[in-house]
């Protein structure tokens, strides 16, 4: 009996994001299943920032296609997603679970029980009264991821979430994102810290000049085609 | 997903907490009011009638250009740490944001209005013929008509390099008529005249303002 795939869970279809004329993207295709973490690496400028950002409906696609658990809408999926940018996403005048509150009510979720367990999960204290402008990079960084983690996405799309994050911590990040995809999530990580991710995942997708030029299982890349 | 009454709310009490915390918006245009306040009583030294002639101009003025500091804070801090994405991405809808957030101003500009009226009252001497509660009507329509417009505009030119710049070019064009109507209101009802027909333009103005800026929120919320 053969073993069939399961079906992608995103697909991208000739994906092309222009910014005036400059191309950001020039017509990436690709697949990606469920349940696996996906590291997007490349130089500054490859397009991973925006691919991300397309797959997370901030960008428009100037042209070809993105289906996401089946749905080419964005709004149909959007619960299903957690996104985690670069700068914090969070209000640096309120404590962490304040700003966890706010955006669980943006997702229906009551109570403050579901922004406590994430609080944890990244590893910061909920009762923590300090607002988020007084916390160091690193721990702002875990409470953005635990902002992510909110809506318990099944997809998560990271944006650098290791950059000035200390060693410890990163690796501590990288063992909750492979519990999360061991637990069914589909993760996509851009980074420029590949090392960190060399046991934890999946695949290894590599960028250049808006395309993806090579997909690989480890860190070491083929001969340069 | 919440409803989006529910949405309005929470986003409502967000700012108003993180105004609470900041008072960036609330002490810039106390500060602004205040100056005009002081300057133009110096200036001038009208009599009472005066006073209730030129009275409507001066305070709906000093009103615009305070409210356009507020305007710009309430998207500053949401263009700060790019939290407006974490509210794009979610299911939250934009209306519920707009909403939020023009309450939100509508507020503000209503504690300046409550805190700057008394001083306007002492410094110009003024006293109405007409009915106060006509004031206040007029105050909360035409507060209501600066911040719908302020709101949508200061969120239009939140992705633009010179945003406080681009605010008032936006805004004070499209302002006229209701700033015309609340002047002409507001003098009619401190001099003992009938104001009906300016009350009628200034609400008309703002269902007409208030449901094109919904209709449009959400294209300039996700605009790139």
């Amino acid at each position: 009996m053969t073993e069939t795939a399961p079906p992608p869970i995103v697909t991208v279809s000739n994906l092309i994001k222009q910014f005036g004329r400059f191309a950001a993207l020039r017509g990436v295709t690709a697949e990606f299943s469920a349940g696996k973490l996906y590291a997007i690496l490349g130089d500054n400028g490859a397009g991973k920032t925006t691919l991300l950002r397309t797959l997370a409906g901030l960008n428009r696609p100037s042209n070809g296609e993105i289906t996401i658990l089946g749905a080419s809408k964005f709004h149909d999926i959007c619960h299903e997603i957690g996104y985690m940018a670069h700068p914090s996403l969070l209000y640096d005048e309120m404590s962490g679970m304040e700003n966890l509150e706010y955006f669980a009510r943006l997702y229906g979720i009551a109570g403050n029980s579901r922004c406590a367990e994430v609080i944890r999960a990244v590893g910061l204290d909920p009762d923590l009264v300090r607002p988020v402008g007084q916390y160091s990079q690193g721990m702002r960084q875990r409470m953005s991821l635990a902002r992510t983690l909110l809506n318990d996405p099944k997809i998560l799309l990271l944006d650098e979430p290791f950059s000035n994050v200390d060693l410890h911590s990163a690796n501590e990040m990288v063992r909750l994102l492979a519990r999360a995809r061991d637990n069914g999530k589909t993760i996509f990580i851009v980074t420029h810290q590949a090392p960190l991710l060399e046991d934890a995942a999946d695949e290894f997708i590599w960028m250049e000049f808006g395309k993806i030029v090579e997909r690989t299982r480890g860190l070491s890349r083929g001969p340069e085609k | 997903m919440s409803a989006p009454g529910a949405i309005t709310r929470v986003t409502l009490l967000k700012d108003l907490r993180l105004e609470w915390r900041s008072k960036d918006a609330i002490n810039s245009m106390l500060f602004f009011s205040l100056l005009v306040v002081v300057v133009f009583s110096f200036s001038f030294d009208p009599s009472a009638e005066e006073s209730r002639q030129i009275a409507g101009g001066l305070i709906w003025v000093a009103f615009l250009f305070a409210a356009v500091v507020a305007l710009n804070q309430t998207w500053a801090r949401e263009i700060r740490n790019q939290v407006l994405d974490a509210y794009r991405v979610s299911p939250a809808p934009a209306n519920s944001l707009f909403i939020a957030k023009t309450l939100g101003n509508f507020i503000f500009v209503t504690v300046l209005e409550a805190l700057m009226t008394p001083l306007f009252i002492v410094f110009y001497r003024l006293r109405s013929i007409g009915p106060v509660w006509q004031l206040l009507l007029v105050a909360m329509v035409g507060t209501w008509a600066l911040v719908v417009n302020g709101t949508f505009f200061a969120a239009m030119s939140l992705r633009t390099r010179s945003r406080e710049i681009m605010l008032p070019l936006l805004l004070f064009p499209i302002s006229i008529p209701a700033l015309l109507a609340m002047v002409q209101a507001t003098t009619s009802i401190l001099s003992g005249e009938g104001a009906r027909f300016w009350i009628v333009l200034l609400v008309t103005y703002d269902l007409v303002f208030t449901t094109v800026c919904l209709l449009l929120f959400e294209s300039v919320l996700n605009a790139e």
